[in-house]
C-alpha cells in the first residue's frame, strides 16, 4: 500500500483506556489488574471502571451501593473522584498527542480528535508511536482509531479498544491502533457486520432499540439503510451519521445530546492570538455555550477549568500551554458564575510574545442540579467574590456548628445530605469521602507523591 | 507547575518550551531540546527577549511528562537525596545506567540508582545499611522515570 503520499482527509480519535481508573494506576501500580471503580462526588455512582470492574458486572453510572458487597467477595475497590488530577493528567495527554498531527481537537476530557489530513507515513505505525509516547510519558493506555470521518475514527477506535480486551468480535491484530483506510473492503464489511448499531457514535441506547426493532442491528445493516428514510424516520442527524459511516464527511456533526460527566468547549483559532483580550473573548464564549449545555442536561458544576495553548505541530513558536481549574465552593449552572470563573485567571498565565493556537474551558465535577439541597449561606463572602474555595466560612456559625458536635456527640450536625439516587441514604460526611480520593499529586503542593526512598 | 503557592486554592499548570531545532521534518514528533547544556539544565534561550530566570524554564524539559515527588525514606541519602526532598521526576527520559531513577516495585514506587551489570539489573540504595533491589537477568523492571532535580528547602 503505498504510504509516501500525503493522506487526504483523514481523521484519528484517540482516548485513554478507563481514563479515570487509569490516572489512579499510574500513581499507584499496585491497583493494576485488579477491579476498580471511580465514584462520583455526590451521588455514590461508579463513574469509571477498570477492565476487571466491568467483567465482575459493574455497570456505567450504577449506583454504588448496589455493587459495594464486591469489596468483600471480589476485592473491588472504590476511589472518589479526583477531578483535578484528571484534568491535569489529561492536558499533559492531549499536549503529547498534539505533537502528531496539525490539528487536534479537544473533544472531552479524555479523547480528541487529530486531523492527519497531509501528514506523510504508516498512519498504523505513527499510531503506535503516538500511543508508546502517552503511555511513557503520562503513562496513560490508549487507543487510536483512523477513519476517514469523525464517526468512522470513533468506531475505529472503538474496534481498536474492544480488540485489545477481548479476542471477539474483532481481530487482534486490529488492538491498541486501528486504520479503517488500510483495510480492504471485505474486512471493513466484517468489522460493520460485527459491530452492533448502538456502538457507533451518535446512537444512543433508544435510538438503537428503535432501529433493532426495524431489522437494523449491526453497522453493516445501517449502512445499508436508505438516508432519505432514515431522515423522515428519525432525524437528519442519524442521516449525517449514516454518511458519515459511508465515508462522506459532514461537518459540524452535533452528536444527541447524552448526560456527559464532563462538557468541554474548545475549538483551535484560524490565526493565533497574541493578546489576553482575544483569549478571554474566546474563553467567555466557550464558557457561556458549556453552560447552555449543562443547564439542558439538568447538572451543576463544581469546577471549571481553562486552558489555553500553542500548536505543538508548529515546531518554531516557541511552545507555551496553560491549564488551571477552579474549584467552586457551590456548584452552580450559572453562566455570570462560570464565566467570572473562567476569564478571572487569564490573566495572571498569559504570557506575551506567544503564539496561542487553542483555548477551552471544561466543567468539571458535575452532579444532577436537582441534588443541590437548599442549605445555610456559610460562604457568603465567597459568593460575593465569585465562589472560590477556600474562602473561610463564618465564624460564628461554624463555632456554633461545633458546640453542638461537642455537646450532642461528633456528626450530631453534618454538612451532608440525602440523596434520591441512593434511596435516602444518607451519604458519607465530608470528612469520609476525602478518605476515598487519591491525593490530588500533581495539583497541590501539600499533597505531592511521597516516593519511598 | 508553579513553585510558588497561590494563596486562593486554585492551581495551575505552565508549560514552556523552546522552538525545536531547525531541520525538523513535519509529522515527526518534536524531541526537545537538543541544544540543553550538557549540566542537564534548560538552555537559558536563544531569543533576544529578556526576562527574569523563571525556574520551570531552567529545571523542566518536558513539562507534560515531569512530576514532582517528596522523599519518603532516607535510602539515598549519600546520592544527596535526603528525606523531604522534593524531586522532579521526567517520565519522557530514557533512563540510563548510573542514573536515580523512580521504578515500581512490588506495586509501589521507590527511588533507587539504577545500575547495569554483567549479573542483571539492580536498584541500588545509596545509604549505609540499605538493601539494593535485585532485578535478575531475563526479569521485568517498571521504570516510572528518571530523576532530574533534587530541591532542597533549607528553611523549616
Amino acid at each position: 500500500m503505498p504510504t509516501h503520499h500525503a493522506h487526504a482527509g483523514i481523521y484519528a480519535l484517540v482516548d485513554a483506556n478507563n481514563m479515570y481508573v487509569s490516572c489512579e494506576r499510574v500513581f499507584q501500580p499496585r491497583l493494576a489488574g485488579k477491579p476498580v471503580v471511580v465514584l462520583s462526588s455526590n451521588d455514590g455512582a461508579c463513574i469509571a471502571r477498570s477492565n476487571e470492574a466491568k467483567d465482575l458486572g459493574v455497570k456505567m453510572a450504577q449506583p454504588w451501593f448496589q455493587v459495594r458487597h464486591l469489596e468483600k467477595t471480589a476485592g473491588l475497590i472504590a476511589l472518589s473522584a479526583n477531578f483535578e488530577l484528571y484534568g491535569d493528567m489529561s492536558s499533559r495527554m492531549m499536549a503529547v498527542e498534539a505533537r502528531y498531527a496539525p490539528r487536534q481537537e479537544v473533544y472531552s476530557i479524555d479523547e480528541s480528535f487529530l486531523d492527519f489530513t497531509g501528514v506523510r507515513g504508516d498512519l498504523v505505525a505513527i499510531g503506535r508511536d503516538l500511543r508508546a509516547a502517552v503511555l511513557r510519558e503520562t503513562g496513560l493506555p490508549t487507543s487510536v482509531g483512523f477513519g476517514s470521518t469523525k464517526t468512522l475514527a470513533k468506531l475505529a477506535n472503538h474496534v481498536a479498544k474492544t480488540a485489545d480486551r477481548k479476542p471477539l468480535p474483532y481481530p487482534r491484530r486490529l488492538a491498541q491502533v486501528c486504520n479503517f483506510g488500510r483495510m480492504n473492503p471485505d474486512e471493513l464489511k466484517q468489522v460493520f457486520a460485527a459491530t452492533e448499531v448502538g456502538a457507533i457514535w451518535g446512537v444512543g441506547r433508544r435510538i438503537a432499540a428503535r432501529l433493532n426493532e426495524g431489522g437494523v442491528r449491526t453497522a453493516l445493516d445501517l449502512s445499508r439503510c436508505d438516508a432519505a428514510a432514515l431522515r423522515r424516520k428519525f432525524s437528519v442527524t442519524l442521516e449525517k451519521t449514516l454518511l458519515e459511516l459511508r465515508g462522506t464527511p459532514c461537518l459540524d456533526l452535533d452528536v444527541s445530546p447524552v448526560v456527559r460527566q464532563q462538557i468541554l468547549v474548545s475549538r483551535s483559532f484560524g490565526k493565533a492570538v497574541t493578546d489576553p483580550a482575544g483569549i478571554v473573548e474566546a474563553v467567555s464564549e466557550f464558557a457561556s455555550r458549556a453552560a447552555e449545555k449543562l443547564r439542558a442536561q439538568g447538572s451543576v458544576a463544581g469546577a471549571v477549568n481553562v486552558f489555553f495553548t500553542t500548536s505543538p505541530f508548529r515546531q518554531h513558536d516557541r511552545q507555551h500551554g496553560v491549564s488551571i481549574t477552579v474549584p467552586l465552593v457551590r456548584p452552580v449552572a450559572d453562566t455570570r458564575i462560570l464565566v467570572g470563573a473562567a476569564t478571572s485567571v487569564v490573566g495572571q498565565m498569559f504570557r506575551r510574545g506567544i503564539n496561542y493556537l487553542k483555548a477551552g474551558v471544561m466543567l468539571m465535577d458535575l452532579r444532577p442540579a436537582g441534588l443541590v439541597q437548599g442549605e445555610l449561606d456559610l460562604f457568603e463572602e465567597a459568593n460575593r467574590k465569585g465562589l472560590v474555595e477556600g474562602t473561610p466560612a463564618r465564624p460564628a456559625l461554624m463555632a456554633t456548628v461545633d458546640a453542638l458536635n461537642l455537646k450532642f456527640g461528633r456528626d450530631s450536625v453534618r454538612f451532608g445530605c440525602t440523596s434520591a439516587a441512593t434511596h435516602g441514604a444518607e451519604l458519607r460526611s465530608w470528612a469520609t469521602r476525602q478518605e476515598r480520593r487519591s491525593p490530588r499529586y500533581t495539583t497541590r503542593w501539600e499533597e505531592m507523591f511521597g516516593v519511598a526512598a | 507547575m508553579e513553585l510558588i503557592r497561590y494563596p486562593l486554592r486554585m492551581y495551575s499548570f505552565e508549560r514552556l518550551s523552546h522552538p525545536a531545532p531547525a531541520g525538523s521534518e513535519p509529522g515527526k514528533p518534536v524531541h526537545a531540546h537538543a541544544a540543553t547544556a550538557s549540566a542537564g539544565f534548560g538552555s537559558p534561550g536563544t531569543d533576544a527577549t529578556v526576562k527574569r530566570i523563571d525556574l520551570n524554564d531552567a529545571l523542566i524539559r518536558h513539562p507534560q511528562a515531569t512530576f514532582v515527588m517528596r522523599t519518603k525514606g532516607d535510602a539515598m541519602r549519600d546520592a544527596g537525596i535526603d528525606d523531604g526532598d522534593v524531586l522532579l521526576v521526567d517520565r519522557a527520559l530514557q533512563a540510563r545506567s548510573g542514573q536515580v531513577v523512580v521504578a515500581v516495585v512490588d506495586g509501589d514506587l521507590v527511588c533507587r540508582r539504577l545500575v547495569q551489570g554483567a549479573e542483571g539489573v539492580r536498584l541500588q540504595a545509596a545509604a549505609p545499611g540499605r538493601a539494593d533491589i535485585a532485578i535478575p537477568m531475563g526479569g521485568q523492571l517498571e521504570l516510572w522515570g528518571v530523576v532530574t532535580t533534587v530541591i532542597k528547602s533549607l528553611l523549616g
